[in-house]
Parts: C-alpha cells; structure tokens; sequence
C-alpha cells in the first residue's frame, strides 16, 4: 500500500487532544507511553497518516510537540507513515517542522491575518519541505456556503501558485466541513455546500487536493456513536464521490456505506443530502430508538478486545500463543486440547505444527525475526513436554495391546548437529536447533567438541537425515574435511552441512565438497537452514538444488584460482623489505608500572584494590621502581606458587558490554543502538534487549557466571618477525618467543606490509620495549545455567544466557585492556566514553592468536604459559586450542601509537618454509595450522 | 509577500549541457588520499597552530589550511585522472563537526581555502587540456550529530542538537564555500535526512541572501541491507523528503560497495525528476576497514549502471583513487546517460515509507 499511489488517505484523529479525550489524557498527564500507544494503533487500524494536535491551554504547545514527534521517530510502526502537523498556532507548527525527516502536512494555514501572513508562512513551508493544509477561510471569516468555500480556495490557489510558486500538488484544501441536523434551518444545506464545492475545486484548480474532518459533520449526535459512523461512512461515501481525496477521522470506527442497515442509510442520506424538510426531526428520533438498544452492549466491548484471543478455540488460542511467543497459558490450552482431541500425537500434528508452520512461513517471509522464532519454540517445547507423558502411556498401552506391532507412524525428518573437535562453541548451532525443531524436524544435538567417529557412529546409530557440522575456530575447518573425507571413506550418502563463524561458502566450495561426493552445502545462517534441509529432504527437489550447489561451488573453486593467479604474492624478503617505518629513535615507549602478571577473580575476598597495592601472581622480575607508578618492594615476593587474585564484580564488567555483536548473534543485523528503533527490526531489538537486561541483571544478582582475568606483561623486544620475551629487565634470557607472520599481498604506494613484531621496538635499536598478553574469561557457570534453562524446555533463555556470557567474556577483555593501558601510564589520561573503547580508540591493540593479525591458534600455548593462565582462570585449552569453556578471550598487547588491527591475509610458500624453521617444526605442521591463509596447494 | 528569486547561476547552463552529453565523472576518496601522506600531527597543526590546545592529526578538513600543497595535489590528481567534478575537502567543515577538535572558528576560512585550491586545481586543469570544463563541488557532509536520533537509548525523545544549531553550521559553511567559488553545492553521504532537510534549507537561506542560486546535488547513503538510511528511510521515502528542494541531481554514495547499491539505485533511478548520481565505497570495508575492490572491479560495475540507464554522473567514495576514476572515466566513456524522466504531478509524502496520492 505505501509504496504504491493510493486513492484515497485515511488521516487518523486520535492523536489529536481537542477530539480525543484518551490522548487528552494521556498528554496531560505525561503518560507518553500511552500517547505513543494510541499512536501506533492508529497505524495499525489503517491510517495513512496521522494527525497530531497538542493544543490545550494548560500546556507548552511547542515543547510538546517536539517531545512527541521524537518520541514518535522512535517508534518504527508509526513513524512509517507521515505526519500531519496540527495546530492553530504558528509556533508549534514550526517547531512540529524541525522535528520531521519525511514529508510532512501543516494543517493549516489561511487567509485569516491576511495575504501577506499567508504567504510568508507559505513558503516558509515550502522551505522545510512540507505540503499545507488551505483552509477555506479569509479575513472576514469561515467559507459555509458553496459559492465562499470556492471562491477563498480559488483566491488562495492564485496567490500560493502565481506568487511563491507553491507546487500545486502541495497544496490541500480544507473547505470546511460543519456541522448539520442542529435544528438551525441554515446548516441543513452545509454537506451538499460541501461537495459542490469540492467538486468545483478539483475541476478548476488544477492538482489541489482536497480534505476534511469529518467527524465534525455529527457533532449533533455526540454520544450515540452508532449513528455518528453511519453519517460519517454515508458522508464520506457522497465526499469521495464529488472529489475528497483524504479526510481525519477515526481510522478504528470506519463503517462501510453498504454495511449500514437501510433504514438507518435513508434517514442519514436525507440529512446530509438535504432530501427532506423533517430530515433532522427523524434521524434524531431514529437515533434515540439506536441508542437505547445499543447501550447495553456497549460498554462490555473494552473488556473483550484486550484479552479478546483468550475466547477463541483451543486451536486458535494454541496458534495465537505460538505466533506470539506467550507461554502463560500453554499448558492449560494443552490440557484443554488433550481432552478435547482423542490422541496426544494429534494435538502436535495438529495446532501445534499448524502454529509452528505459521511461525515458520514467517520467518521465512522476513515478517518474523530469530529472537520472535525462539520464544515460539520454547511455547511449542513446553507444549509438546505436556504431552509427552501422556504418549508414552499411549505406547506402553498399545505396546501391551500388540507387542508385535512395530512404530509404524511416519516419523519426522532428523537432522544431527554437532560442534566439531577441538570446538566449544555452540550459540549459533543452538538457534540452527531450535530453527529446525520448530520447522517439525527432530534434532539430534551432540554438543561441542564431538570426534568425528562419534558423528559418525550416531548418524548411524539414529538413522538421521542429514548432518550439520558447527565451528567458529580456524582449525575446526580442517576437523570438518576431515568429517567430510570419513563419510566418504565410510560410505555415507547422507548431505552435510556446513555452518559456524569461521566456515564461509568459499571455503566449503574448495576444500570440504570436493571430499564429499554426496552434498556438502554451506549454510550461512539460521534463517537459511530450513530451506536447505527441506530441499535436501524432498527428493524432487534435492537433484536440482544439489545440482544448483554444485555449479556455485565449481564457480567459487574457479574464482578462487582465478584470484590466486591474478595477484601474486610478494616474496617474503621483498615484503619485510616494505615493513611500515617506525622511527624507534624517538618514538615514546611506555613502560608498565610491573612486571609478571596480575591477577583478578569474581570469587576473591571483597576488599580493597588499587593500582598501588598489586598482588603479582607470577612475578619474573624484581619490581621496577622508575616506573609511572612504581609497585612496592613486597609485590615481588608474592608467592609464586599460589597466585591470590584480587576481587572484580560483575557490575563493574556490565558497563563495558559492547551490545553490537549480542545482536548479531541473534542475526539482527544493524547498528546499535539505532537497532533499537529500526523500522523493520526494531520492535523486536527492543523486546531482546530488555530480556537480556533482565537476565543479566539476575546473573549479576545471583553471582551465577565466575570472572576471572589474568594479564601480564615483559621485557620484550622484536628480532627481525619474533618476538623474544625476557625474564627481566636485563633482558638476559628469553622465556618465549613469539613468531609473527607478515602480510604479502602487493600493495599500492604508500601502504605497508604488516606484521605484528614491527610494532615491538627491535633489539638492534637499543630501546627498552614491552610486551603484554591476557586471558579472561566469563564463561564459569555459563553451561550449567543454560543447562538450567534446557531442562525448563526454555532454549531461548539458555541461548540468552550462552550470548551474556560471550558478551561478559568481551566486556571483561576491554576492562582488563583499560587496566593494562593504565598499567602503562598513557589510560591515565585517556578522556574516552566507553562508545569509543568499543570503537577501540584507544592507543594500542589486543590482537588475539587464531584471529587475522596472528591467525596461528597455537600460540595460545605460548601465551597460557607465559600467563600462567589455566591455573588463574580456569580455561583450559582444547587439541584445537580453542579456549574452554567458551565464554573467554585471550590475547596480546602492543603498545605502539601506531600499532593497528590487520589481517596477514595470503601466505605464500616461502613464509611458510621461513615459519616452520622459526618455530622448529615440520612445514606439513604449519600448513595444517594455517591451511585457510595459504595461497598455494600444501604438497 | 512576493518571494526574492535568486538568479541561477552559470553554471546551471554549463553543467546542464555537460550532463546532456555524457555520463559525468566525479572524484573518488579524498580521505585515504591524505592517509597516503602519511601525515603527522605536526603536517596537521602547522606554524599556525602549533599552540593549538587539541590534537589535530586526523582533522583532514583543517588540511585546507595547513598543508595546503598536498590539497590542492589531491584535487589535481583527480582531474588528471578525468574527473569533471571535484569535491571540495569539507566534508566535515561545519562547527559542528570542527567543535571537536575545537577549531570551529575556522570553519569559514576552512571552507574558502578549500574551495579557491580546489577551483585553482580546476583552472589548472583546464589550462593542461585546452577545451576542457572542470568543475567544483562544494561538500556538505552529514555532522557528527543526527537530528532524528536520540545518541541516548533510554530516552528517546533526546536530541544532541537542535535543527537551529544544524542550519547555522550549515548556512556558515554553504557562505564560505560559495566566497570559496565553487560551482556548485553537493549534500552528501546523508544518513538522516533531517539532517539533509537542515542543510537544504541553509542553502535556500544563503542563496536568498546572495542572490544567486547554485545547482545542489543531493546524495544519501542506505547503510546496509535493509534498503534504508540510518535514520530508516527507504530510498523512495527520501526522495519525497528532499523533492522541494528542487535538486539538480539525486544519487547515493558511501557506506555499500556498487554492486551492494544495485537495487535501491534502479529504485531511485525510476523516481528521480532529475540527474542520478552514484558514487559507492570500492567495495564493502573488509575486516580491517579497508577496501578491496580494484579498479576494474569498481569501473565494471559502474559501467553496468550505465549500460542499464541508471546514472548520469559516476565516481567513487571510500577507497576510491585517481586509479580508480580513470578506470572508471574510461568505462563510461561514450556510453549514454539516463535520460531524465518527467513523472505525474501527485502529492509525494514520506515518513518512513513514501506516501502518493496520484
């Protein structure tokens, strides 16, 4: 409808505090909330656009309508459609102007003060880009009669087009709709005034349109409503008819003229017609008759609407709670069902699957979004959780009645998921499951970090249909060839899946599908897996949809090599060659107030703690004393073999929580928090969000999730691409070296090729420089409490749970980094909200091993070791060396001003042999490691 | 009250007859130019605000003034690589964006010395290649503050500016640049149209001052794929919101690469009663926010909008080089541009979404 041109405009009149008492009401008493409520359900009842008029004497017109235009471009259901700005003053028009990014209505401006107020205000409208409301009105007063109401439109159409050059088409005429059936023998003429005129005005001014307010015409007949609607569908019906091309009225209450019983039509068609001269006398006796026998059921109808869906069928109610996500009911509807329905099963095959394929269809439709599907899910879990125990009585009875009878109902589709070896992360597998469940499929879920044979012999085991492999870690790339090249190996025909952060199509293309004859797809997110699998599982459709895969795998194969040979890497010598150029002679190199690493955990002692009172968990060195902010001698001594940590709260955490990547997670894309008040996304960000500040507020209170930091930092210094880190200051033994990969892509002028160790001052410098490095993790308590939620048949909350943790993790990782840039003096005097920590405007990187700038997940070793990191935070590190549980990060710091995020990107055979020799292992090793950076086929 | 009419400029005849013969050519990226300076906070401060109480290294726009050599070199580079029409390096030369580095009282010197370099580069270029018509175009970015946005999510209703605040940056800077002799005014890189609303009224106010109108071009930005602006727009929603200002051209720019931009430029293509711009990123920021996509890349996509009849004037944003523009010239070259359709009149509203009553 509002893309299209429409015929005719609804203007809705209920935001307007002169006709409705509701939102007079509302705007008195600063109930904003339900102001924008009677808003948005004007939209909702039709409205094309709707007027808003705040003018009342007690209040400030202009701050009002400010402050209820901006609350009303929050609200993405309303702000779709235009606003009609509605005032008799000047001031609050303008103010209403300032506020409106679309185009707008002023309604109105006359001839009242004169032609010069007239045109001045004109084209200040034109200016801001609105049209105008013309009412039909001039310094002598209102235009009644036909022949007035043409004659002022006329005038003022020559003045606004021949004078400012108001466009034609902006230009509304409101020639005054009043009211009839007073009593008063003149009025009785005052609707057929008012098509004549509107007729004349849309023949001889060219593309002026024509409005009204409607309700006006009944005025009459206030409080008998069922006659006030008939006269306003009758007028409007002879309106539109001579011309009228939008009118205010009350979007909700709109009759249509055929539905209006007959003798009622005839009474109000002679009022408004002027047919007769006892027309008045009639339909006020018509009304009294309506209004008795209406009064009675009046008032009962509030009541109904609101928990209208409350009365409907069992299966309505069941669809309705399922489409809505609301389990209040749930189980008294099931129970309900179950003894309307002669068997459990039918009640699932039946409403609920019947909800779900809504929900799907939804879904599928972009009408619904992820957060929506998962609340859904969690009322058809609970629903069907009901009805479990009732079945199995059901198969035990007829387990009785015939033991030789096998199942022999059709059985869902099942599908297996599992996060790959040496992988603990599961979010998105966890809404692919839930996605998939809802569309009827069974899911075998097998967790995280599941070896390939037990895929492999569950698959069999279970009779599934189709398999999804999940990873967010590079290495679990290899895993998953690995998986597809056992499957084959192993004979299976079963399709695969392929999905998880670190997966791409390209990927999949080049290096799993050609391992697996039998249909590897690559799935990009959970709104895209039912019709993948649904595709999979039909055998009409599957030949051709693998057949579609197939030829975009060969074309990304093709692409791949295509771009492989279009850009040729730079040999390595050449690229350290085109290193960026740091002048280390004078570049300032800030120094940590300690050494060794520090510790901090939510479980330690409440207490004091300052950066003048460190306990060093591992101290390496004696304690500096020319730092900053020198730690004191007794830091040194702290006990090595016990590292005490100091006490962190989670509400000190909670304010460093970067919301962006929370809603990725549940695949809202867009930016926060302008998420919040997206036209299509928005409604639904808002709910999530408020959800997840409920939950998190619960984890905080009940302490249900441990945090725990460890960070550190040493002497360190770069020797060509290493980094040797020292035991002390003497820089005497190296404890570790960290060997850095540099970027070998050709690059235009001006432009470097990267590699972390550049950002460490070299020891051929001579300068003193530092190295640090972290882990944290707030991922302690996070499985059980999700596993809380599962057992409650509530996946959306345990999946909210999972993200609060991820999100924890990240908020622990920039407070530990702020404490570290604190550590070395320069975040003292940072002066940065925590929208910029996030934008990392800060001085100095934390780039993570397994991440672009240092893509080997190995070195995750080097730097647990060198923190001390298992026994201070509990993460353990899998074959993968992914980090568990999941909820944790670790990293490196670089201080360097100029040290900034890259990504190594391709790898060329050389680095590749230089590496392994750096590191002591065999090259087979790193190309294993490193096989989605390399840009050659490894031997 | 019989309005004042400003007189068109000369440029409109010019630019007019330009565009009726050929797809036009504007400039690419003037930020990852400078990057390739490399510039240090000296370069940024120079003599003159060497006391400057605020770090200035990454203030471009204050470059106009400092380091006014690598500008005008920048502006050069572009019509050498053939672009027809440069933008002025003032993309956040408003007080409002230069509060933050606290060098708003610069903003009317900002903006007139970078429009007498850009038009020197111009005169230059033209001298280079006798016959030749280049032209300048003064940049009116969006601010760092958004007028239909709340930057506080738990009240919605608050606004970190006022429309008086954004209509006399705006209305400072259009004066400057016009003293500055730029040809013409361009709107860019709009992701709240409020924003843009405020902008094109300064610049009305400013020609009813002046007495002269400029051509103003308009430029959204839809910043991913939901097909809206920032501020939830929809291609044709803006349109309607912008359409009293009788643009001399629409187009979008910034935030998608070509191909990303495809649908909501043939969109808009069909609804604008005037010239059609379009000048993408070099292809979406990769991880690391930079750009990726080649010149060839870039100019291939653009001249598939030409070859569909989309665009009458083509360029790049961020990540674009004089590299790419001449690829980019040299694709269009000879290919027809849009012709300009002429629509019904009917009432055009918008919130959100647009609203016509045909």
């Amino acid at each position: 409808m509002t893309n299209s041109a429409s015929s005719f405009l609804v203007i809705g009149e209920r935001t307007n505090i002169t006709g409705s008492p509701k939102f007079a009401k509302a705007i008195k008493g600063g109930d904003w909330p339900a102001a924008l409520e009677i808003a948005r359900q004007q939209v909702v009842n039709g409205a094309h656009i709707i007027d808003i008029n705040v003018d009342e004497a007690l209040i400030d017109g202009d701050a009002t309508m400010v402050k209820l235009l901006n609350l009303i471009a929050a609200e993405p259901d309303t702000a779709r459609v235009p606003v009609m700005l509605d005032s008799s003053k000047w001031s609050v028009l303008e103010a209403g102007l300032q506020c409106l990014q679309g185009k707008g209505i002023v309604n109105s401006i006359s001839l009242k003060d004169g032609e010069a107020e007239f045109l001045r205000r004109a084209a200040k409208i034109r200016r801001y880009g609105a049209a105008a409301v013309v009412m039909a009105f001039d310094e002598n007063g209102q235009a009644a009669t036909r022949d007035e109401k043409v004659r002022i439109c006329t005038r003022a159409y020559r003045l606004l087009t021949e004078q400012i050059g108001f466009p034609p088409e902006d230009i509304i005429f409101d020639p005054n709709i009043l009211t009839v059936a007073t009593g008063i023998e003149e009025h009785n003429n005052y609707a057929v005034d008012f098509f004549e005129a509107t007729r004349i005005i849309k023949d001889t001014l060219p593309h002026a349109r024509v409005s009204g307010g409607v309700s006006n015409v009944s005025f009459s007949f206030r409080g008998n409503n069922p006659v006030r609607e008939a006269m306003h569908a009758v007028f409007l019906y002879h309106a539109i008819a001579a011309g009228l091309d939008m009118a205010i009225v009350n979007a909700g209450m709109l009759g249509v003229y055929e539905e209006i019983p007959l003798d009622l039509r005839e009474r109000v068609e002679d009022v408004l017609l002027n047919r007769r001269s006892d027309a008045t006398e009639r339909l006020v006796t018509f009304a009294e008759q309506i209004k008795a026998s209406a009064g009675s059921e009046n008032s009962k109808a509030k009541t109904e609407t609101i928990d209208a869906w409350r009365q409907t069928s069992v299966e309505a109610r069941l669809a309705h709670a399922l489409v809505k996500g609301i389990d209040a009911y749930v189980e008294t509807d099931t129970e309900e069902a179950r003894q309307k329905y002669a068997r459990p099963l039918a009640i699932i095959e039946g409403p609920l699957m019947d909800g779900m394929r809504t929900v799907g269809d939804l879904f599928g439709a972009g009408k619904m979004f992820l957060p929506q599907v998962v609340k859904s899910a969690r009322v058809m879990k609970k629903s069907v959780a009901y009805l479990t125990p009732y079945m199995e009585a059901e198969k035990a009875a007829a387990r009785l009645a015939a033991p030789q009878n096998p199942q022999s109902a059709a059985r869902a589709p099942k599908v297996l998921l599992a996060t790959v070896k040496g992988d603990v992360h599961d979010i998105g597998k966890n809404i692919v499951g839930v996605v998939l469940a809802c569309n009827n499929y069974e899911v075998i879920d097998l967790g995280v970090m599941v070896p390939c044979d037990k895929i492999l012999a569950a698959a069999r085991e279970q009779q599934v249909d189709a398999i999804g492999l999940s990873g967010l870690i590079t290495p679990s790339l290899d895993e998953m060839v690995h998986v597809a090249k056992e499957m084959k190996r192993q004979g299976f025909t079963l399709p695969l899946l392929i999905g998880g952060a670190t997966t791409s199509p390209a990927h999949t293309a080049v290096k799993i599908a050609p391992e697996y004859p039998h249909g590897v797809v690559h799935v990009l997110d959970a709104s895209r897996v039912v019709n993948v699998v649904s595709a999979l599982l039909s055998p009409e459709q599957k030949p051709a949809f693998l057949a579609e895969v197939a030829a975009k795998q060969a074309a990304l194969r093709q692409e791949f090599a295509d771009r492989r040979q279009h850009r040729p890497l730079l040999p390595l010598a050449t690229a350290r060659q085109r290193r960026a150029p740091l002048d280390w002679a004078i570049d300032d190199i800030p120094r940590p107030e300690f050494f060794g690493t520090r510790g901090y955990s939510t479980e330690a002692a409440e207490g004091p703690r300052s950066a003048s009172s460190p306990t060093v968990g591992r101290a390496l060195c004696p304690p500096i004393t020319a730092g900053i902010n020198p730690a004191p001698p007794q830091a040194a001594a702290a006990d090595s073999q016990k590292p005490r940590a100091l006490s962190l709260t989670l509400d000190e955490i909670v304010p460093f929580i970067d919301w962006g990547p929370f809603f990725s997670a549940w695949e809202i894309s867009g930016r926060f928090p302008d998420l919040l008040t997206d036209t299509t996304v928005g409604a639904e960000a808002t709910r999530l969000y408020g959800d997840a500040q409920k939950l998190l507020a619960r984890i905080v209170a009940e302490k249900r999730f441990t945090a725990k930091v460890v960070f550190g930092f040493w002497p360190a210094n770069a020797v060509g691409d290493d980094v040797e880190v020292y035991a002390d200051e003497q820089r005497s033994r190296v404890v570790t070296t960290f060997r850095f990969l540099r970027q070998q892509q050709e690059k235009p002028a001006g432009q470097f090729n990267h590699c972390l160790a550049d950002f460490v001052a070299p020891r051929e410098s001579g300068r003193s420089d530092y190295l640090g490095g972290f882990a944290v993790t707030a991922g302690h308590g996070v499985e059980a409490f999700a596993a809380e939620f599962k057992a409650k048949h509530d996946d959306y909350s345990a999946i909210m749970a999972q993200a609060l943790g991820d999100r924890l993790a990240e908020a622990l990782a920039e407070w530990a980094h702020k404490q570290a840039r604190d550590v070395c003096g320069f975040g003292r005097t940072e002066q940065l909200a925590m929208a910029d920590l996030h934008r990392e405007r800060y001085r100095g990187i934390r780039p993570a091993p397994g991440y672009p700038a240092c893509p080997d997940h190995r070195q995750k070793r080097q730097l647990f070791a060198l923190l001390g990191a298992e026994a201070a935070t509990g993460i353990a590190l899998t074959e993968s060396c992914a980090m568990n549980p999941a909820s944790s990060v670790s990293g490196l710091y670089f201080n360097h001003a100029e040290a900034k995020y890259f990504a190594v990107g391709k790898l060329g055979r050389d680095q590749l042999a230089d590496y392994a020799q750096r590191q002591g292992d065999a090259v087979t090793e790193s190309e294993k490691w490193l096989s989605p950076y390399l840009d050659y086929e490894p031997a | 009250m019989p309005a004042t009419v400003p007189t068109p400029s000369p440029a409109f005849a010019a630019l007019h007859a330009l565009f009726a013969e050929r797809i036009v050519v504007l400039d690419g990226a003037m930020g990852s130019m400078i990057q390739s300076y490399q510039l240090q906070e000296a370069d940024f401060r120079g003599q003159r605000l060497a006391a400057h109480p605020h770090d200035l290294k990454g203030n471009n726009d204050l470059l106009s003034l400092t380091r006014p050599d690598v500008i005008e070199e920048i502006y050069g580079r572009y019509f050498a690589a053939g672009a027809d029409l440069v933008e002025t390096n003032t993309f956040n030369a408003t007080a409002i964006a230069q509060a933050d580095y606290r060098t708003e009282a610069l903003v009317p010197e900002i903006n007139r010395a970078a429009a007498s370099l850009a038009v020197r580069a111009a005169r230059a270029a033209e001298a280079a290649t006798p016959g030749r018509r280049c032209f300048v175009a003064g940049a009116l970015g969006p601010t760092n503050r958004t007028l239909s946005l709340s930057p506080d999510v738990n009240r919605p209703d608050f606004r970190a500016v006022t429309w008086a605040q954004v209509v006399a940056a705006y209305r400072e800077q259009t004066e400057a640049l016009i003293a500055g002799g730029v040809d013409v005014l361009l709107v860019e890189t709009i992701f709240d149209t409020l924003n843009a609303k405020a902008a094109l009224f300064a610049i009305e106010e400013a020609f009813a001052a002046t007495g002269v109108r400029l051509p103003v071009m308009v430029s959204a930005t839809i910043t991913d794929a939901s097909g809206r602006t920032l501020s939830g727009q929809t291609i044709g929603a803006f349109y309607n919101s912008i359409r009293h200002a009788q643009p001399f051209s629409v187009g979008l720019n910034c935030a998608l690469g070509a191909r990303q931009m495809r649908p909501y430029l043939e969109e808009l293509s069909a609804l604008a009663e005037c010239y059609v711009t379009c000048y993408p990123n070099a292809g979406l920021p990769n991880a690391f926010g930079g750009y990726d996509e080649t010149p060839a890349e870039m100019a291939a996509a653009l001249a598939e909008f030409a070859d569909a009849g989309y665009v009458n004037l083509v360029g790049g944003c961020c990540g674009s080089t004089p590299e790419h523009i001449r690829a980019i010239a040299a694709a269009v070259q000879g290919k027809r541009p849009r012709a300009v359709p002429t629509l019904p009149p009917a009432l055009r509203l918008s919130g959100l979404e647009p609203l016509a009553l045909a």
